[in-house]
């Protein structure tokens, strides 16, 4: 029987590719998907935005999905590269843990976690996923299995973190818990009239260990960079009512592309900004409320309609990071492509990964609806964070140039090397790898 | 209460294993290959911390059934065989072994091992058996009447244990599936209005359990679809391509 490829797109809905998609539960059943010789992009969740892994032919980790031991007593876990998170987080809190880094959706798995080496709110303090695996088994091209972690084959696991999965196939990860008290967050917010207050804002909670802003790019002039602060701590005291509370909206549908527009998107920011009438506010939250907001509305990407989105997210230097971003909501300011949400975050130093994205400095993160005139605009965007010594994260990207890539990761040259030695003929690839050569010769 | 599934490492299996231990049931995994089912224990105990054993069984291997059986380490409260095998229907049009192999796994070594199960039942006067058929079994068609006719002999098979069973107080389900989204259709291009999750049949398995229910399709929708394909003349119905 000939295998039928289907449409297939990640969270962005841009690109949507024809692809055969397989999956496997044992090794013997992923060597011989590998022994049939075809090149492949590996797959979880589908949660990052563009085609970092899509493909003609796509293995997808969602049926490997094993948690393999968790250890109480040393507050470590090994999952293979399946399982989600929100299958781990009821797991976890009732026993006093937590994932050591998340980013703004549960719905993601633990090899797509160290593929991007995902970030979270906690970055300043806790470093990207990467700095708390101690462990992981990768299967090779080859079909070999190969153990690395941050003393053994060392570049291997520095390729692999933040490696998009170009280096060989995650299977199992042993990574380091956060111990926790309480299973909710005590969240401060506070308004920033503009970037100045902002910037300072960040610094004064620098130690708190979670932070996050929400940004208006709509605003000009004096209130350019208005936004909302929220830092967090986990609780101490056992809220003993419910953990999760289910997603209670859903889009059905995509919405037609023209409901989010100027209008809808300034109306939306200013009831975000001016339904917290005092300057600071405290409240207890739940995880769910405070981590993944969005996780509510199931579908969310839903609403910028079937030809989708573009998330753009880059990172500046700290020194250069004020001026940057003045120059960046400027002209999305101009161009008046305001972004539904936008997420400012303050990075702390960065540790590990070839081509992981995070660097000390701030990033943003935007969403753009499809539309035409978005691509050139987005290349303008480039050069400032090109000029600004920036990048673009990866996990989101899905229109970069190659000469963007290759000019902002300073790594890249050494990322690749590894890479070939443990991939040589590029088995695992993805569309954004060819796009990016990083998958060429 | 422990349920022995029979066929373990499909995606429906799993997915049933998850519900049940998530419940807080005990677990006989059996299946042929059981490298996959000890991660697959170590995940639901971690997770669930209640009892799950493994065990091998071949359904092809008939006379090691019984020895399968009485190996076990507690009888079984409920039993779910999931034995499947959809072959290549072209192939085991012309290859005998294909066809034996279709049959085999479907229908014979299914037989084969209820049969053992169904006494013990008796004897004990309790029970629920859940066999996995097929909506192919309800009518035969050109495109995979081998697999049909395997799994109409099995559906047949199944009401016929459920009358005999119904005067010692043991209940057995017939679950017909439809399209479903597992590795054996990967690949396959499936409508996706009429395709089910694996998780859907895991549910139906367990509300079928509770409520005692005879025959289940999983979504409704199929029952509507076979009770037109079951009523078109033969007359008409041979003329078709289906």
């Amino acid at each position: 029987m000939k295998d039928s490829p289907t449409v297939i797109a990640n969270w962005g809905n841009y690109p949507a590719v024809q692809a055969v998609v397989k999956s496997f539960k044992s090794l013997g059943e992923i060597r011989k998907l590998l022994d049939t010789g075809a090149k492949f992009a590996l797959r979880g969740n589908g949660r990052c935005y563009g085609d970092s892994s899509l493909h003609q032919n796509i293995i997808s980790v969602l049926k490997y999905n094993h948690i393999l031991a968790f250890d109480t007593t040393n507050a470590t876990i090994t999952c293979q590269a399946g399982v989600t998170f929100d299958e781990l987080i009821p797991l976890l809190v009732p026993k006093g843990f937590f994932l050591p880094v998340t980013p703004g959706t549960k719905y993601i798995t633990v090899g797509g976690a160290v593929a991007s080496d995902i970030h979270g709110k906690n970055h300043h303090v806790d470093g990207s996923f990467g700095r708390h695996i101690l462990s992981m088994d990768i299967m090779l091209a080859s079909g070999e299995i190969v153990t690395c972690s941050q003393t053994n084959n060392q570049e291997l696991f520095q390729a692999t973190c933040g490696g998009m999965g170009l280096t060989g196939l995650i299977l199992s990860v042993t990574f380091r818990l956060k111990r926790i008290q309480g299973n909710q967050i005590d969240q401060i917010s506070v308004k920033a009239k503009n970037l100045d207050e902002i910037f300072e804002l960040f610094e004064k909670y620098k130690s708190s260990t979670y932070s996050v802003a929400w940004i208006d790019c709509l605003q000009k002039a004096n209130a350019l960079g208005r936004s909302l602060l929220m830092v967090g701590e986990h609780t101490i005291a056992n809220n003993p009512g419910p953990l999760n509370r289910p997603g209670w909206l859903s889009i059905p549908i995509y919405f037609p592309g023209w409901i989010l527009n100027k209008v809808s998107i300034k109306a939306f920011n200013f009831l975000f900004y001016h339904k917290q009438i005092r300057k600071v506010k405290q409240a207890t939250v739940s995880l769910d409320t405070f981590f993944y907001p969005l996780d509510f509305i199931e579908n969310w990407n839903r609403m910028y309609g079937r030809r989708g989105f573009v998330q753009y997210q880059f990172v500046l230097p700290l020194q250069n990071s004020k001026d940057g971003l003045r120059k960046i909501l400027t002209a999305i300011g101009k161009n008046g492509t305001g972004s539904f949400l936008a997420v400012l975050k303050l990075f702390g130093k960065q540790d590990t990964g070839f081509i992981s994205f995070p660097m000390e400095g701030y990033t943003l993160a935007l969403d753009f609806p499809m539309r035409p005139g978005l691509l050139e605009f987005l290349d303008e965007l480039d050069k400032i964070v090109l000029e600004h010594g920036g990048r673009i994260y990866l996990t989101k990207d899905a229109r970069m140039n190659k000469q963007t890539f290759w000019d902002s990761y300073p790594s890249a040259d050494k990322f690749k090397t590894t890479m070939k030695r443990y991939n040589p003929d590029f088995i695992f690839r993805s569309f954004q790898s060819e796009r990016l050569a990083m998958t060429k010769l | 209460m422990t349920v022995l599934i029979l066929g373990a490492t499909s995606d429906m299996a799993v997915a049933l294993a998850k519900g049940l231990s998530a419940r807080g049931h005990s677990l006989q995994l059996a299946a042929r290959n059981t490298n996959y089912l000890l991660s697959l224990k170590s995940d639901l105990e971690i997770r669930n911390q209640n009892d799950v054993s493994i065990h091998t069984i071949d359904a092809l291997q008939f006379d090691t059934h019984q020895s399968f059986y009485d190996s076990l380490p507690v009888r079984p409260d409920v039993a779910v065989i999931f034995f499947g095998y959809l072959g290549d229907a072209a192939k085991a049009q012309t290859v005998w072994d294909e066809c034996k192999l279709v049959i085999d796994t479907n229908y014979t070594g299914a037989v084969s091992i209820l049969n053992i199960i169904a006494n013990d039942f008796e004897n004990r006067k309790v029970g629920v058996i859940v066999g996995v058929s097929s909506v192919a079994g309800d009518r035969g068609r050109m495109s995979n009447y081998i697999y049909g006719s395997a799994k109409a002999g099995f559906s047949t098979y199944l009401s016929g244990l459920r009358n005999r069973l119904f005067h010692s107080n043991v209940h057995v389900v017939t679950v017909k599936p439809g399209f479903v989204r597992t590795q054996m259709t990967e690949g396959l291009k499936l409508p996706p209005v009429i395709t089910g999750e694996p998780t859907q049949v895991a549910i139906a398995i367990l509300a079928a359990i509770k409520k005692r229910k005879n025959t289940v399709y999983v979504l409704p929708i199929w029952a509507a679809i076979m009770f037109v394909i079951k009523n078109v003349p033969e007359a008409i119905f041979k003329r078709l391509k289906l």
